[in-house]
């Protein structure tokens, strides 16, 4: 039964670990670009979902209404304004860019909405189901369930639209795909604010589960980096058996050695496939 | 005689410091296969891609249907109906082959048509139908080739540029291809510019022949009234 219990808590820690990587790993996959800013927003995405949930007195899972299409556009502006110009000037210059925002960011959160802990409380956020012997929390399977939800939209747009093609042509081939109409520097616009609306998912998920600080991006950003690193970069199914695997190395780790499980299972993902689970 | 479809006048293209095409001038008259012949390293391939818009040149003209499309990026000339088959196919090789087609509807203005040219790609290439739900990176090099072509063809282009589609293909296969461009001049009216290092099968083929040595177009004419001699000089610059 322990045993259950365990690999249950795993999946569903999973599940938010998914979201967290999934956004690093399309920027990853299609603009080549290691975003080390990713971390900062989903705490930003955190501290819109929690302040907006007080201010209006409404339950945090809605404000998403509002942080998903804010987060777009900050990402679409971002990458259009600055990431597209520096990448001019190679992939580097790019990557020190996004670092450089990620302090920027941190700075500005601890500015602007001070060094308290925060936590977007929620009606349904104690209530623990029991089956069979098993206990799991609501808010759990809510999590797991947004997560899920956000990845199976994430795909389909990639599958089925023409949007959604074009950004998987360009992460293939960006010359052949500007040859068939489609402007590189737009689709890369739109990946980015795609990434930062499922940052702005992640945000919320752990906002929910967690206590969070301006300063908490770094340790976000290593899982989300881990997650990405097992299921291939740019993978998006992989990101999700990633974000499983990861999940259930922290938890068999339990609260001491949950992270040194994890970051031995990356070390050893590196050594033994380090193209990652699901690679081109 | 007639405006040519493509006019391009005095093109230069450089890589840095190194210039691939130092003046290259030609004609693609419309309704017409011509043939753009040349050894290695003659500036074929800069060309096609300065006019297709994925090199920016840094002299001259192009003009397509009359119209000045000189820098304009690729996005935007294959929407005015010309279309470049890359060298070596430049599949997206982790799409299937059906979503490889249906990135050639991706402008605006040929979407609606995306089903009627789906069937008209796969009349083509019966081949492509079988497979269509296969990742492109698991075909045959020869079919690969057939996705690259029925990709520019699901832009509905009036030109359509072949860059060395025979480049490490086998001979039959060769055949087939060369016999489908044709089929499509014939049909549907498409003009054709092939890019080719074979000189028998490109002088066959096209109507027009244009030769290229080191980065400049040195002679054109139809291939009946170039001489083999005055070919072969130009080809190696002897």
């Amino acid at each position: 039964m322990q045993v259950i219990q365990l690999i249950i808590n795993g999946i569903l820690l999973g599940g938010i670990y998914a979201v967290l990587g999934v956004g690093m790993t399309m920027i990853f996959g299609i603009v080549k670009l290691t975003n080390l800013a990713h971390g900062e927003f989903v705490i930003l995405g955190a501290y819109g979902s929690t302040l907006l949930a007080q201010a209006l007195g409404v339950d945090p899972i809605l404000t998403l209404i509002v942080t998903i299409p804010c987060m777009f556009l900050i990402g679409m502006g971002l990458q259009t304004g600055l990431i597209n110009r520096v990448m001019l000037k190679g992939s580097e210059p790019a990557l020190l860019v996004t670092f450089g925002l990620s302090i920027i960011l941190q700075d500005a959160m601890l500015l602007l909405f001070t060094a308290d802990a925060r936590h977007a409380g929620a009606a349904y956020s104690s209530t623990i189901l029991k089956i069979g012997g098993i206990n799991i929390a609501l808010l759990d399977i809510i999590l797991l369930v947004i997560s899920l939800v956000t990845i199976l939209i994430l795909t389909m747009f990639l599958n089925k639209t023409y949007m959604g093609r074009s950004i998987r042509a360009t992460s293939d081939d960006t010359q052949a795909a500007s040859l068939m109409g489609v402007s590189v520097k737009k689709t890369y616009a739109i990946a980015m604010g795609i990434a930062l609306a499922t940052a702005a998912v992640a945000g919320l998920c752990i906002g929910l589960k967690w206590t969070f600080y301006a300063s908490s991006g770094g340790s976000y950003l290593l899982i989300a980096f881990g997650v990405v690193v097992i299921g291939g970069m740019g993978s998006i199914p992989g990101t999700l058996v990633a974000g499983l695997v990861f999940g259930l190395a922290q938890v068999i780790g339990g609260a001491n050695y949950g992270l040194l499980v994890s970051y031995i299972l990356l070390i050893i993902m590196l050594a033994v496939r380090p193209q990652g689970l699901f690679s081109k | 005689m007639s405006e040519p479809l493509l006019k391009v006048e005095g093109i230069q293209a450089k890589y840095g410091d190194f210039i691939a095409v130092h003046s290259a001038t030609l004609d693609v008259p419309e309704g017409k296969i011509v043939s753009l012949i040349g050894s290695n390293g003659a500036g074929k391939s800069t060309l096609m891609d300065t006019v297709a818009g994925l090199h920016r040149p840094s002299a001259g003209k192009v003009y397509f249907k009359g119209e000045d499309i000189t820098g304009l990026p690729a996005e935007k000339i294959v929407t005015r109906g010309l279309s470049l088959v890359p060298q070596g196919s430049r599949c997206f090789i982790r799409m299937s082959v059906e979503d490889n087609l249906i990135m050639g509807s991706f402008p605006k203005g040929v979407r609606a048509k995306a089903k009627d040219n789906l069937e008209k790609v796969y009349n083509l290439f019966p081949v492509l139908k079988e497979k269509r739900n296969d990742a492109s990176g698991s075909l045959s090099g020869g079919q690969r080739q057939m996705v690259a072509v029925g990709r520019a063809l699901m832009t509905d282009p009036e030109l359509v540029l072949f860059d060395e589609i025979s480049l490490g293909l086998a001979p039959t296969v060769i055949k087939d291809i060369y016999a489908t461009i044709k089929r499509l001049n014939k049909e549907t009216g498409i003009t054709v510019l092939l890019v080719e290092q074979d000189t028998q099968r490109a002088m066959k083929t096209g109507e027009l022949c244009h030769v290229m040595l080191k980065g400049e177009v040195v002679l054109s004419g139809p291939p009946r009234e170039l001489g083999d001699d005055e070919i072969k000089k130009a080809y190696f610059g002897i």
